[in-house]
């Protein structure tokens, strides 16, 4: 966020009256991890704040949160990455057993209709006599992206971050960039989401509120990111696959350990899907050795639409061996 | 024959038509009115269910309306082709069909783009495309090159007019109703056929007929680039532009041996229209079948040799589960009339005529087998447990649309052809008439 444009929401927050707003203001440019800690401490902590007429009065810390919350940030302020930073995830193989923690808490994060998945679960087999292994596809994030390349209305691009977005308010919804993409991660809303969408103003590092007829995609949850928090699917995951960070920093953190990315990439032999093709994905993975769980062991615990999406490779995979 | 002799047999030939309007013709509107409507309710459902009453789905994002998009645009070059190229080598047969040309180029030019629109998801921002253009996306650049394409033949089209209208105004033998004189005195812009008009006329014809068949070269590129540029198996192919370019001369000629054989029949035109001009565009469409018939081998052939892993499993499906659309399009689409024209015991007007509607049928089916194997093989497999997911089919909403466009296309002609002459008056002046029977 440029200097210009703190300033200004700054003094936004001066008109709402509650100067606590100010020191969540700072937390715009790195200090949010503390509030939000606070805030999923206690719930509703009253807390004293002082009002531009000089007066102290007690409110619910929620609400001070929820004032706090920064301006929403609109297709222009989208545009610009965070400075100093190039995100990177890392997708460790071995851990994976398609727990689809990443994919509901995606969903739910980002009010995504059941048929519109950002993140996608792919069970895959090289070839016929190496082993099968449980696939997590987010959007890759490519530094030359094939989307953003063939886009004729300027509605998805590329951050200094790295960070692709798709503004849906610019999007004419012609899927060109559907085509365009490798890796199918994009996705198109073919009828009115059925999920009810939030009351909020439209930001193009969330999605929503989700608009028909609009091609939607991962967006590593800029949102999050813009509060030093770590995307949902980092989070969400209880086998601590997905690691999340940053190239400037070298370093990439799962929720629970931290390490340095090039010495992860370096120890476990780390790559990137289809290398070939050019497209420079921000997504490294790790290749499935050692593993904590067998691959059969992906296949449990699911709801009988789940285990049916896997059948035809199943079968496929057993017919070419 | 003289100049005007040879109008006031034509005029004396189109009188009934320019005249009176048969009751046949009007039932005959009256249906394709009835398709057409039939498309935009189709329309309507989609606009207000969204795009989920169509049969595309996340894998197969176009479907149909895309196949119709490159066929309709394919079909354009009838004109580009008779009027463009045969008017730069000035050849004499042409001209009783220059007019047809040129008016499928103009009517399908105008069908075409419709096709992609239906593709679109937010029809309302359509006009993002001209307010917040990208020229590094290739829609960008068929934005302009139909437009392009469109204003130039569409002022092609109306130089030609010009000389008719102004022997539609001059005539005195057809009783026309007072405001059809009116439109025709309007639309002639004082023409009189003075050497100086006729000059200007045929020097700025023959420019645009140069221009029209550069732009159309560049416009059907374009198109192929939209599938070529991309990643995907199948369409990632350097020889998509002029592949694309052959195709699309390959169905206009088929149209165009269509449409002679139609109109021949219904205005009798058996003087004007003959054998001579089915057996020349057959071995036009003979040539153009052969070069596209090779452009088809060598696609596949290097994909299917190399059997890069994505493109093999490409290949599989075309052999398997597009396995007769790819026998019809590829082999009998091919063949048939490069069969038909090339045995000269065969052709006959039926036979040509025959071997255009499969030719121009089995173009259709082979755009389809190029856009709908390739988006159902994605390099991440469709792991999915909805059939409609899983692998397309088109929907009523669809092929209603699709129908509409057909019955759009054929009621813009039968509309045209009633407000002028299909054969142009004023090229007809100049033809040698018996040399036509000779060759015959």
């Amino acid at each position: 966020m440029s200097k210009k444009e703190e300033s200004k929401s700054r003094r936004k927050f001066l008109k709402t009256g509650i100067t606590a707003g100010i020191s969540a203001a700072a937390g715009l440019t790195g200090g949010g991890v503390m509030a939000n800690k606070a805030f999923a401490g206690g719930a509703f902590k009253k807390v004293k704040v002082l009002t531009t007429d000089g007066k102290v009065i007690e409110v619910d810390e929620a609400l001070v949160e929820a004032k706090a919350a920064p301006e929403t940030i609109g297709r222009k302020a989208s545009m610009v990455g965070l400075p100093d930073r190039k995100f990177v995830m890392v997708v460790d193989l071995a851990k994976c057993k398609n727990a689809r923690a990443c994919v509901d808490a995606c969903q739910e994060g980002h009010f995504l209709p059941k048929d519109h998945e950002w993140i996608k679960l792919f069970y895959l087999k090289d070839s016929p006599q190496t082993a099968p292994y449980w696939f997590p596809r987010p959007c890759f994030h490519c530094d030359n992206p094939m989307c953003v390349s063939v886009c004729p209305v300027g509605a998805t691009y590329k951050r200094t971050d790295g960070i692709v977005l798709v503004d849906t308010e610019r999007c004419i919804g012609c899927k060109f960039c559907m085509t365009g993409c490798p890796y199918s991660a994009r996705v198109f809303h073919w009828k009115e989401p059925d999920v009810e969408q939030p009351d909020v103003a439209y930001s193009p590092e969330t999605n929503v509120p989700a608009k028909e007829g609009t091609v939607g995609k991962c967006v590593w949850c800029a949102d999050n990111l813009r509060k030093n928090k770590l995307p949902r699917c980092v989070s969400a995951c209880p086998m601590g696959v997905i690691y999340f960070g940053d190239m400037v920093e070298d370093s990439v953190t799962n929720g629970t350990e931290t390490v340095r990315f090039s010495q992860l990439l370096e120890d476990r032999a780390g790559y990137r899907y289809r290398e070939e093709l050019g497209t420079h994905p921000g997504v490294y993975y790790l290749p499935p050795s050692n593993r904590s769980f067998t691959v059969e062991s992906g296949f449990e615990g699911h709801d009988e639409e789940i285990q049916k999406r896997y059948e035809q490779s199943v079968n496929k995979y057993k017919s070419k061996k | 024959m003289n100049d005007i002799a040879q109008q006031d047999k034509l005029l004396a030939k189109f009188k009934p038509f320019l005249e009176t309007t048969s009751t046949r013709w009007y039932l005959i509107l009256l249906v394709l009115i009835l398709i057409f409507a039939w498309g935009i309710s189709g329309l309507v459902t989609q606009i207000t269910g969204g795009h989920i009453v169509t049969g595309m789905r996340d894998n197969v994002v176009w479907g149909v309306y895309i196949v119709n998009f490159i066929f309709f645009m394919g079909l354009s070059y009838a004109g580009a082709l008779v009027s463009g190229v045969l008017h730069l080598f000035n050849s004499e047969w042409r001209k009783p069909i220059i007019r047809m040309a040129e008016l499928v180029t103009v009517i399908s030019l105008m069908i075409g783009p419709f096709f992609i629109f239906l593709c679109i998801g937010r029809l309302d921002r359509l006009h993002y495309l001209f307010i917040h253009p990208r020229i590094q996306s290739p829609i960008s650049w068929d934005v302009i090159g139909i437009t392009t394409d469109l204003i130039g033949c569409f002022i092609y089209l109306y130089l030609s007019f010009i000389e008719d209208f102004a022997i539609l105004r001059d005539q005195k033998s057809i009783n026309l109703p007072k405001w059809r004189q009116k439109v025709y005195k309007f639309l002639a812009l004082g023409y009189t056929g003075t050497p100086k008009q006729k000059k200007i006329i045929h020097k700025s014809r023959t420019l645009m007929s140069a221009m029209i068949i550069a732009i159309a070269i560049i416009v059907y590129s374009v198109l192929a680039w939209i599938f070529g540029v991309t990643l995907q198996p199948g369409w990632d192919s350097t020889i998509f532009g002029p592949y694309f370019v052959i195709a699309a001369i390959f169905s206009g000629s088929g149209l165009m041996i269509i449409l002679m054989w139609i109109f021949r029949r219904i205005y009798h035109l058996e003087e004007f229209i003959t054998k001579k001009h089915f057996v020349n565009m057959g071995v036009l469409l003979l040539v153009v079948a052969a070069f596209y018939g090779y452009f088809t081998f060598c696609d596949y052939l290097t994909k299917w040799y190399g059997s890069v892993k994505i493109n093999a499993e490409l290949i599989d499906k075309l052999f398997t589960e597009f396995n007769w659309m790819f026998i019809f399009a590829n082999y009998f689409g091919i063949i048939i009339p490069i069969v038909i024209v090339g045995i000269p015991h065969l052709r006959t007007i039926r036979n040509i005529t025959i071997a255009a509607v499969i030719a121009v049928v089995a173009l259709w089916v082979n755009r389809y087998i190029i856009v709908i194997p390739t988006l159902e093989t994605p390099f991440l497999p469709i792991q999915e447990s909805r059939a409609d997911w899983l692998s397309y089919s088109p929907t009523w909403v669809e092929w209603s649309l699709t129908a509409g466009g057909v019955a759009i296309f054929i009621i813009l002609f039968k509309l045209a052809s009633k407000f002028l002459p299909i054969i142009s008056l004023s090229e007809m002046s100049g033809v040698d008439h018996r040399e036509l029977k000779i060759l015959e």
